[in-house]
């Protein structure tokens, strides 16, 4: 009786020393996989928005994924202003507005192909489609393509940080 | 200290150190296998040796292959291909051997519906079969991720999203998976460590349990016969052996085994040397970019069933049928409410049951293929909603079975 219970003791001691040891060691392991500081660094990238031509599809590049950058023609501004949904998407940078975006499908990560007489996207991996301000317009997408944080400055943008009208984006839920 | 005598052989001394006698009794010569099989009970045998050659042939490509974002691509289709000596072979018995075992592993399963081979205490060797299933998968997932071509960076970056669990938008989940923003150099590293250590090791281990989960209830025969196998071994080691309904398991059993192996392998290495192509797609010989999507992402022919019921829903439905798909099949043993372990055709509505499945699950196959648009887009979805109803009246099916 007295030697099962100083087992018993022994084998509670070992099973909470394993236990913290368990605990630490998968926290090691979790961060392990975590993405390497340099990778989460990975800088900003300004546009140069003087650039673009109207109704002219341009894929700039930020954090290893695509970005959808749209001129919108004077039409389009009108056709998206009926629509609070579609010109709320719109980025005004001096007086033009463009469709800023990451170019991966809402679904699963696809990029979107665009063809301009359409004025449309289509994702061929599943069939999904968005108009010209990036908002869905046919399933599967669950929403529009997401827009990357950024800044205004004068005729430039900064993607990667937080200005203004994108921090207003995200409170209206126009973008996640 | 245990008693050892003087070794009269080399046998002898090894018998006295590891019961090497002991243990060839129980693992082979008195391991019983019943008479009244056919050559679908090889498909375990067919599966191992196919096993034996991926780990082979996966061990030369290891020796020149780059787990590296700029050299992966090359060191595969230009080292292994072009430089190494014979280094096609491996890569295509490699390539043709992951395809291949998918489909016998598909054979190996319907073989275990048909004939019950999953209930009345064989439920553990389902149950570890079906982990190997998923083993299996995520081996050949990872495998697909490292010759770093468009098919192999744009599946990673669909598989890993499915991880953000759609509308909870889990994306600090999926780059914690990819340890980046992007499938990148990390990713690659990770999958490479996943598909030449820790899945093989967790594979090697399954197998282990696989079999042993075989070992009480023993393996079924094709008539659903309940054998008493102590009696039918004591009869046929008293020399009874045309009246005992077992033999054993070596070397009567797998000369057989072996036999069906032998006509396997003619038709592996046809697949080998003259249609490798069909598991080689041709996306895959572009280099792996991420600033463009290949026209139609399709995954390999045998995740191609799950994917249909994925594709056709919107995606928080989708996710969830496609999870749906993935673990429904561990379920089999407990849903089928009848105790009858017999073949399907004896079995009143099951035989329809089973067949439905098998031909839905051909169609779902047949339409993830094709492009997701008109007739294709919908003939896959209600070939999906048939996956999903069929599981959902199987209880009902089977509970008014009569009993056989």
């Amino acid at each position: 009786m007295k030697n099962n219970s100083r087992r018993g003791f022994m084998g509670k001691a070992f099973g909470a020393v394993a236990g913290v040891g368990a605990v630490a060691s998968l926290y090691a392991m979790k961060r392990s996989w975590d993405p390497l500081p340099s990778v989460k660094a990975a800088g900003f990238t300004t546009l140069d928005m003087s650039a673009y031509q109207e109704n002219e599809l341009v894929t700039e590049k930020w954090r290893g994924k695509p970005i959808f950058v749209l001129k919108q023609s004077a039409e389009m501004v009108k056709k998206a202003q009926e629509n609070p949904k579609d010109i709320e998407r719109l980025i005004k940078v001096g007086d033009a507005y463009f469709m800023v975006s990451i170019g991966l499908c809402t679904h699963l990560g696809c990029i979107p192909g665009y063809d301009p007489d359409e004025e449309s996207f289509l994702c061929a991996c599943h069939g999904g489609t968005y108009d010209y301000t990036g908002e869905v317009t046919k399933a599967p997408p669950p929403r529009g393509l997401d827009i990357p944080p950024f800044k205004i400055d004068g005729m430039k943008l900064v993607l990667g940080e937080e200005g203004p009208e994108y921090k207003k984006m995200k409170e209206t839920g126009v973008t996640l | 200290m245990a008693h050892f005598t003087k070794a009269t052989s080399l046998h002898d001394w090894l018998n006295q150190r590891l019961a090497i006698d002991t243990l060839r009794r129980v693992l082979a010569t008195e391991y019983w296998i019943p008479k009244n099989i056919n050559f679908l009970w090889a498909m375990g045998m067919v599966l191992a040796i196919t096993f034996a050659f991926l780990l082979v042939s996966g061990i030369f490509l290891l020796m020149y292959y780059q787990p590296n974002v700029d050299l992966a691509f090359d060191s595969v289709n230009y080292t292994i291909m072009q430089e190494v000596g014979y280094g096609w072979l491996w890569r295509h018995v490699h390539g043709v051997a992951a395809s291949v075992v998918f489909l016998v592993i598909y054979i190996h399963m319907f073989t275990g519906i048909y004939y019950g081979s999953y209930k009345n205490g064989r439920e553990m060797i389902w149950l570890s079969g079906m982990l190997l299933f998923v083993a299996f998968s995520a081996e050949a997932f990872s495998g697909y991720m490292l010759p770093w071509g468009q098919m192999s960076y744009w599946a990673g970056m669909v598989i890993t999203n499915l991880f953000s669990m759609g509308g909870l938008h889990m994306d600090g989940l999926v780059e914690w998976i990819r340890g980046d923003y992007v499938p990148g150099q990390a990713f690659l590293n990770r999958f490479f460590m996943l598909h030449v250590l820790l899945i093989p090791l967790a594979i090697l281990g399954l197998i282990g349990l696989h079999f042993g989960a075989l070992r009480i209830p023993h393996v079924n025969n094709q008539d659903g016969e309940e054998i008493d196998f102590d009696a039918e071994a004591k009869k046929y080691l008293a020399g009874d052996k045309a009246n005992s309904k077992v033999i054993r398991f070596m070397n009567d059993f797998m000369s057989k085994d072996m036999m069906v192996v032998g006509i396997y392998l003619i038709f592996f290495f046809y697949l080998v040397f003259y249609h490798y192509d069909f598991a080689m797609d041709p996306v895959n010989f572009d280099p792996a970019n991420g600033l463009k999507t290949p026209t139609h992402i399709y995954p390999e022919w045998y995740f191609l069933w799950s994917y249909e019921i994925l594709r056709p829903f919107s995606t928080n439905v989708g996710l969830i049928a496609f999870a749906f798909a993935q673990v429904i099949f561990f379920l089999l043993p407990f849903l089928d409410r009848s105790p009858n372990a017999i073949p399907a055709s004896r079995r009143g509505l099951f035989k329809y049951w089973f067949w439905a499945m098998l031909i839905d699950m051909i169609i779902l196959t047949a339409m993830g293929k094709v492009p997701p648009a008109g007739l294709f887009s919908a003939i896959g979805f209600y070939a999906a909603l048939t996956f999903i109803g069929l599981w959902i009246i199987l209880p009902f099916v089977t509970k008014f079975e009569k009993k056989v």
